[in-house]
């Protein structure tokens, strides 16, 4: 059996030739510890994010994701390294960035005691919008986040994926030039997740300059025009996602269960009939350009999986290739 | 698709060159905590109101007459009349430590609105001042009506006493400030109670609020100097009464007002120590 994959990107993001908003080098986060070594979250990135792309941050939990949005955000100071946003620097004109930047934070911020309108009053006059424009603007943005029939209605009730979407409606009362979004969806059922994809995918067919985490490699696939997988505070791999796959995967993939006890056996068996082979707790990943040619030479060999599914290769398998580890543990 | 679905072009706007001051970007802050109070300041009020006038009803008819048959008080005054002020300054220090305290931690643990505020063109120092600026609006309401029912008891013996309502207020901010500054730092809520039970009930005590300060034995006297309480208590008391002198006041006041400052400056510090990491 197949399962397709999705139709890879054929064009390069117009954005490849756009202004250079963010750009960091060598940039680091150290936490001090109480006697101890301090702990290093960034150890040392490289990146630049220009106007107009999609731009993702791939790793699993405690790669050190949020620790880097929170120093794009200007709200947590670098230790090493330099950054500049909007060609500033966030030690010297933070609030001048944030007031040009949209965040969703990883954990809601919502006053869930307030109706869902106020949120966003309240949030407009901190970047001190006039009323009229909030009002405006809210209405307009309930709107985009299909939640304009519960605007009267306290925060406190909605459902996650509804909280989601105030958050990012609230991130867009100033109209920014950077949304910043950390881990989106996590959390949230696939509906939901369908529903804040196909909003993110509006907002970036206008233009608007999207940086998003996210340890789900479908979200990368499906959202970014470029990305780096992160993994221990470092940064492994970068380019497009098409372009990983490219560069650190075989075509397709052949995942092979056996029984648990003859897994090892059977993948040696199994030797070089695939360019590379992973063996997993429980699966046998067979990288070949050629999944179906590759089953048929498992089979050849006189070994029967007890299932056999080939399918195209994903950022998972690229991240399993960089770090010998799996993205969702 | 109408084009209300989704939001203007983005990255053209112009954004204003003049950059907000710190006053214009704390009252923002305090503009949140207003709206913030919208629907439940009058309930709250209430119960800020119903304890101490209670109080003051049962001291003045109640204990106050007991009181008055027994050993004088300085200055020959009615029980009620001296204990009053003192209430006065206790309430103001009493909502100072409410407001200072589990606000302050849910803010920064579990209400996520000083680092929703954090990541728009607010700054720490404008999360202090413009929480502190509610929380002694607060303070000055519980105390102004507190203030005006003690008059109504006859207790304010001098056109004076009425400075004795801001100074219930400085007394209030010589609490909130540090507490606020110390509050942000703590992880979780146990040591809440460490406050409220070991520094905030000590210092009726010692500060003269219930009984005449020199009545407690030598040893103590200069804790009770030293506690903001007590100079509350005094500067209150003096004004209420009408014996106030210009010296011993801004002794006074310059206690207090040592505590609010540099209670600030700290809690400038610690914010930035907790909002920016
Ligand atoms: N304030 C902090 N103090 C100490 N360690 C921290 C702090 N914030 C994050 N870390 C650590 O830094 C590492 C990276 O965290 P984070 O940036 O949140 O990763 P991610 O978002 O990719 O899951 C984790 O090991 C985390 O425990
Ligand atoms: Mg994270």
């Amino acid at each position: 059996m197949r399962v397709s994959g999705r139709n890879q990107p054929s064009t390069a993001p117009a954005s490849a030739r756009g202004e250079i908003l963010i750009e960091a080098r060598g940039l680091s986060k150290h936490f001090a510890k109480k006697g101890a070594e301090p702990f290093t979250a960034v150890a040392g990135i490289d990146f630049e994010v220009r106007r107009g792309e999609v731009f993702g941050f791939l790793g699993p939990n405690g790669a050190g994701k949020s620790t880097t949005m929170r120093m794009i955000g200007c709200v947590s100071p670098s230790t090493g390294g330099s950054l500049r946003v909007f060609g500033m620097d966030p030690a010297a004109d933070g609030p001048a960035i944030r007031a040009r930047l949209g965040v969703v934070p990883q954990e809601d911020t919502l006053d869930t005691e307030m109706q869902v309108r106020d949120n966003l009053h309240v949030y407009g006059r901190y970047f001190g919008l006039p009323r009229a424009v909030i009002r405006e603007r809210t209405e307009r943005l309930l709107e985009f986040v299909q939640l304009a029939d519960r605007a009267r209605d306290k925060v406190e009730p909605l459902s996650g994926g509804m909280k989601r979407r105030l958050t990012i409606a609230r991130s867009l009362i100033n109209e920014p030039e950077i949304l910043i979004l950390d881990e989106p969806t996590t959390g949230l059922d696939p509906q939901a997740r369908h529903v804040v994809w196909d909003r993110l995918y509006r907002l970036k067919q206008r233009g608007t300059t999207l940086i998003l985490t996210t340890h789900y490699m479908d979200e990368a696939e499906q959202l970014c025009d470029r990305l780096v997988v992160m993994d221990k505070g470092r940064i492994a791999a970068e380019g497009a996602p098409h372009e990983l796959i490219a560069r650190y995967c075989t075509r397709e993939v052949l995942e092979l269960r056996f029984p648990l006890d003859e897994q090892d056996q059977s993948a040696q068996k199994a030797a070089g009939i695939a360019q590379k082979v992973e063996v997993l707790p429980d699966r046998v990943l067979m990288y070949a350009d050629d999944g179906d040619g590759a089953l048929q030479a498992v089979r050849a060999r006189g070994l029967e999986p007890l299932t056999a599914l080939v399918r195209r290769s994903t950022l998972e398998d690229v991240f399993l290739t960089l770090t010998g580890r799996t993205l969702v543990d | 698709m109408s084009t209300m679905e989704t939001p203007a072009p983005i990255g053209s706007a112009a954004h204003p060159a003049g950059r907000p001051g710190a006053a214009r970007l704390g009252y923002r802050q305090f503009r949140y905590w207003i709206t913030f109070t919208r629907r439940t300041w009058r309930s709250g009020l209430l119960s800020a109101i119903c304890g101490p006038a209670l109080y003051l009803t049962a001291m003045g008819v109640g204990l106050g007459t007991l009181v008055d048959h027994g050993n004088g008080l300085p200055g020959g005054v009615r029980y009620l009349d001296f204990v009053a002020p003192g209430v006065l300054a206790a309430t103001a220090m009493q909502n100072a430590f409410g407001l200072g305290t589990y606000p302050v931690l849910g803010s920064v643990k579990w209400f996520g609105n000083y680092r929703a505020a954090i990541n728009t063109p607010q700054r720490p120092q404008d999360v202090v001042a413009g929480h502190a600026a509610l929380s002694l609006l607060w303070c000055a309401g519980v105390t102004g009506i507190f203030f005006a029912f003690m008059s109504g008891f006859g207790t304010v013996h001098a056109g004076v006493g009425l400075l004795a309502w801001p100074a219930s207020v400085l007394t209030a901010a010589a609490f909130l400030m540090p507490i606020m500054a110390y509050v942000v730092t703590l992880e979780d809520e146990q040591k809440l109670n460490t406050l409220f039970r070991f520094v905030m009930t000590p210092l009726f005590l010692f500060s003269g609020t219930f009984f005449p300060w020199r009545q407690l034995p030598g040893w103590a006297h200069p804790i009770a100097y030293a506690t903001p309480l007590w100079h509350g208590v005094e500067l209150c008391r003096s004004l209420t009464l009408g014996t106030a002198a210009w010296a011993g006041s801004l002794v006074h006041v310059a206690y207090l007002l040592a505590f609010a400052v540099g209670g600030y400056l700290a809690a400038r510090i610690t914010y930035r120590r907790r909002l920016y990491r």
